[in-house]
């Protein structure tokens, strides 16, 4: 993701288009400072359609003040658990000078025009992203608001908007006079939209940067809040799918008979990928879809295993492939070198396993198309189900509800689950809501995986203990070949799939990275932290290997080949001091560091390992060092960072799906193990102060543990772990 | 078949298949979806609700077998244990995605219910039923904790 350098101005500015203000005419369907409208659902008015309101920049946009004195301030990014409810509702509040306790935060419907992504050009979360590419888009959108709310207490004291102060919700005036935002709003909404507004000094920031601030996704604690599968409209019915037992198969031919007399079974549907089955209620539709009998066509089904895909793999790894970044000559670094080290890591598939299995709520009525879901790639799936149905993209509504975590999973590049939902709700020919549901077991089978990818690294280094040649070849398939990413594709390299190698904090005088792209009938897609997810395990225990060759200490060997960006040697810096590197250790305690960058965040990270005699280990401890610029929400930072660690540690330790003749052998936790409570260590983070411009914190978090881990277990050991999962035993 | 089930205090006269689990009649049947599926096969932990007051998985419980037990979900929990679990997990902003944290809730209120002062392992012990893939278990901790020692607090 590019940088914008002028994110963090100050001062005057013009406002940029992408605040999208305007006047509106009528207060009360106005988005800037309109009264009381409760949500764009309900606002439609009788009779008018809410597709008629699509793309109309008029008709909402970030901020909306009640005559209850709420302030609503509309998310455009997907609440997926990361805290961005919070976080963006932190910038617009900070310019307004809102009471935090009169902030209300309110998903986004799906609009183009008025909610895309300024990084990635369309709607979408990803990336980390969410913060960085809108800063300044919602302090300009919160200043604007201020300053209609100013301008219209002066005109109506009669006195200079200069004279007027602004806190907490209200505005004051030196003469006494004081009035909330919700009283002041009705005549705010009258005023002219500035052209030209002031930003904030950031020394003068109460809210970014405080450690007060509870979150605004609310309901979590009491099961209030409704998630996709809470979801309830009248009539609605539910259906699940009979998926290919592999993927490539089809149906040949199925019986629905023994399904359709079961009890609450409505409709038995032929979709393109799969049998449906609609009832009344989910256990009544699972009983139907047990009870379906299909004979699947496997001629151009997958049938081989994930081990012979790895085989393969190694094979293509003894070629180059193609270059993906090259720099100075690797023969001659080589032909320097006193010692050469090699090494070849393989990482298995994975699932992303969040706690919501996929799922998706439809209603195809005359009106138009309607969708409820935790959705995350909006303009992706207004464009695929707009091309499943062959209608216009804006026929399609997309209320956005929480997502029960996501990890990449719910931006799917084909809108995999999205699309099914909407094909079974076609082929019912009704318009009753249909909430397709999948169930775990589809969820861990269907695909969408993280690849699997092979790494295979070979250095010299010389007589001085410096790396002079690094040569790195990937192989694995791209998550953005033949989908509306491919343009993330340049010269047959994947971005994705090589990013956290081709950059490295080190500074190398011969290197090279070549990539195989390879493909596969697995689906996959990206990951929490996408190509860090490998690159940073390989490079950073490499690294560690290097070290060892050298009889260097791991930290010292990297401070001895840091570039020149010094945000990676503060983060070491900061978290050696805090965990102790370098002191001597309590007894049976071994410490592994790792250092990445992802999403334009410096993470780096100790671990505290204990070894039983057993060769059983544990992962005490994790101090987290990061830096990602203005830390707009500590809290939501730190839990990030212990979030994303958590999220890292299951594929360190346990995470991995394989395939045995086409079957995915993991369907439930049963086999796909995830980090559970006995297994999480204590983490401890420190955040970086920083002027830069705010950086993302939901991946960056992740592909810094794997690493970290297992270079505390070669430092115990001496063995270096070549792959993941790294299992229970040392 | 017809049965009663008492839920929150209330008895609910149910018509389902006797092989439903508890999980899809408190949420289809009865309508109340605090408590969430997230594998069907008793290992996330999604589903806990109380029967008499212990933490049990709702999703592998077929409510032929429930009898006359007490159901508390997590829309109905009021007890000092479970208000003082709610208050600790906002008070430290627990919660990511919050899918599981009814569960987790539950979990750890029946935790507290029976061990005012939970140790470490006692929490392992006791919430490594509940996956949380956010990866909120430090909190989780913390806040369990926390709950123990306001209600020792009160105690005093």
């Amino acid at each position: 993701m590019k940088a914008i350098d002028d994110i963090h101005k100050t001062g005057v500015t013009e406002i940029s288009r992408r605040v999208f203000l305007k006047k509106t005419a009528t207060i009360g369907a106005g988005f800037t400072l309109a009264l009381s409208l409760p949500s764009p659902v309900l606002a439609q008015s009788a009779g008018e359609s809410f597709l008629d309101r699509q793309d109309d920049p008029v008709s909402n946009a970030f901020v909306r003040i009640g005559s209850d004195n709420s302030v609503t301030i509309i998310i455009k990014h997907a609440e997926l658990g990361q805290g961005t409810f919070t976080g963006l509702a932190t910038i617009v509040a900070e310019e307004m000078d809102a009471d935090w306790s009169q902030v209300v935060a309110e998903a986004a419907p799906a609009n183009k025009a008025l909610y895309s992504n300024n990084f990635l050009g369309m709607q979408l979360t990803g990336g980390s992203t969410a913060i960085a590419n809108s800063y300044t888009q919602m302090r300009e959108a919160g200043a604007s608001a201020r300053h209609m709310l100013v301008s219209a207490a002066a005109k109506e004291w009669q006195v200079p908007a200069s004279e007027i102060s602004v806190s907490k919700g209200r505005l004051s005036h030196g003469s006494g006079r004081s009035i909330s935002f919700g009283d002041m709003a009705e005549a705010a909404a009258t005023e002219d939209v500035p052209q030209k507004i002031t930003l904030k000094d950031p020394k003068n920031f109460t809210l970014i940067g405080s450690e007060l601030l509870p979150r605004k996704d609310l309901g979590k604690t009491d099961g209030s809040a409704i998630f996709t599968q809470d979801l309830k409209l009248p009539g609605m019915l539910t259906a699940l799918v009979a998926h290919p037992p592999r993927f490539g198969a089809t149906v040949r031919t199925f019986s629905d008979q023994k399904a359709k007399a079961l009890k609450g079974v409505v409709n038995v549907l032929q979709i393109p990928n799969g049998i449906a089955v609609i009832a009344d209620t989910f256990w009544n539709a699972k009983k139907g879809r047990d009870a379906l009998e299909v004979d699947w066509d496997l001629s151009a089904a997958m049938s081989d295993d994930s081990d012979d895909q790895m085989r393969r793999y190694r094979e293509l790894a003894k070629e180059p492939g193609v270059s993906a970044i090259v720099h100075g000559d690797l023969k001659v670094g080589f032909k320097a070198a006193v010692q050469i080290i090699e090494a070849e890591y393989e990482y298995p598939y994975l699932a992303h396993a969040t706690m919501e299995p996929m799922n998706c709520v439809v209603q195809i009525s005359e009106t138009g198309v309607e969708l409820w879901y935790g959705c995350q790639g909006h303009t992706l799936d207004q464009g695929g189900v707009a091309a499943a149905l062959k209608i216009a993209p804006d026929k399609i509504k997309i209320n956005s509800l929480f997502a029960g975590g996501s990890f990449g999973r719910r931006a799917n590049i084909h809108s995999d689950y999205v699309i099914e939902a909407v094909l079974i709700a076609q082929a019912n020919k009704s318009d009753v809501p249909i909430k397709l549901v999948w169930t775990r077991e589809d969820d861990t089978k269907s695909g969408y995986f993280r690849p699997m990818y092979l790494h295979k690294l070979k250095a010299g280094i010389d007589s001085n203990g410096k790396i002079v040649a690094w040569e790195h070849r990937i192989v694995g398939q791209s998550v953005a070949a033949n989908s509306a990413f491919a343009a993330f594709i340049e010269n047959g390299v994947d971005g994705t799939s090589v990013e956290g190698a081709t950059l490295l904090p080190y500074k190398m005088p011969n290197f090279a990275v070549n990539l195989h792209t390879v493909e596969s009938q697995v689906p996959v897609l990206w990951w929490r932290s996408v190509g860090s997810t490998h690159t940073a395990h390989s490079v950073e225990t490499f690294m560690d290997q290097l070290a060892a060759a050298a009889g260097q200490d791991p930290l010292a060997f990297r401070f001895a080949h840091l570039g020149d960006d010094d945000r990676y040697k503060a983060v070491l810096e900061l978290v050696a001091d805090k965990s102790g590197w370098g002191e001597s250790q309590s007894e049976g305690r071994i410490k592994g560091i790792a250092v990445h960058k992802s999403f334009g965040t410096y993470v780096a990270q100790v671990v505290d390992l204990s070894v039983a005699e057993s060769g059983e280990y544990r992962v005490e401890k994790v101090v987290c060092a990061v830096d990602c610029g203005l830390a707009i929400n500590p809290d939501v930072i730190r839990s990030q960072m212990e979030g994303g660690i958590a999220y890292g540690l299951s594929p360190a330790l346990m995470s991995e799906i394989t395939i045995k003749g086409g079957v995915v052998i993991e369907s439930n936790f049963d086999r796909y193990q995830v980090v559970r409570m006995k297994d999480m260590p204590e983490v401890e983070v420190h955040i970086m102060s920083s002027p830069a411009p705010p950086s993302g914190v939901g991946e960056p978090g992740t592909p810094v543990i794997a690493p970290a881990v297992a270079n505390a277990i070669f430092s115990a050991t001496g063995k270096p772990k070549i792959s993941l999962p790294i299992g229970r035993k040392v | 078949m017809q049965l009663t089930l008492r839920v929150n205090g209330i008895a609910r006269k149910i018509d389902e298949d006797d092989d439903t689990p508890l999980l899809w009649v408190l949420r289809d049947t009865i309508e109340m979806t605090g408590t969430k599926y997230g594998c069907g096969i008793a290992q996330c932990g999604a589903c806990t609700v109380h029967l008499n007051g212990a933490a049990v998985r709702s999703c592998v419980i077929p409510i032929s077998q429930v009898g006359d037990r007490e159901i508390t979900t997590i829309e109905g929990l009021a007890t000092p244990e479970g208000m003082a679990i709610k208050a600790a997990w906002d008070d430290l902003s627990v919660v990511q995605c919050g899918y599981c944290q009814s569960g987790q809730i539950m979990s750890a209120t029946a935790l507290l219910s029976v061990n005012a002062a939970p140790n470490d392992d006692d929490i392992d012990g006791a919430m490594s039923g509940n996956i949380c893939r956010c990866g909120t278990y430090g909190r989780i901790r913390a806040a369990v904790k926390q709950a123990a020692q306001s209600m020792t607090a009160k105690d005093v």
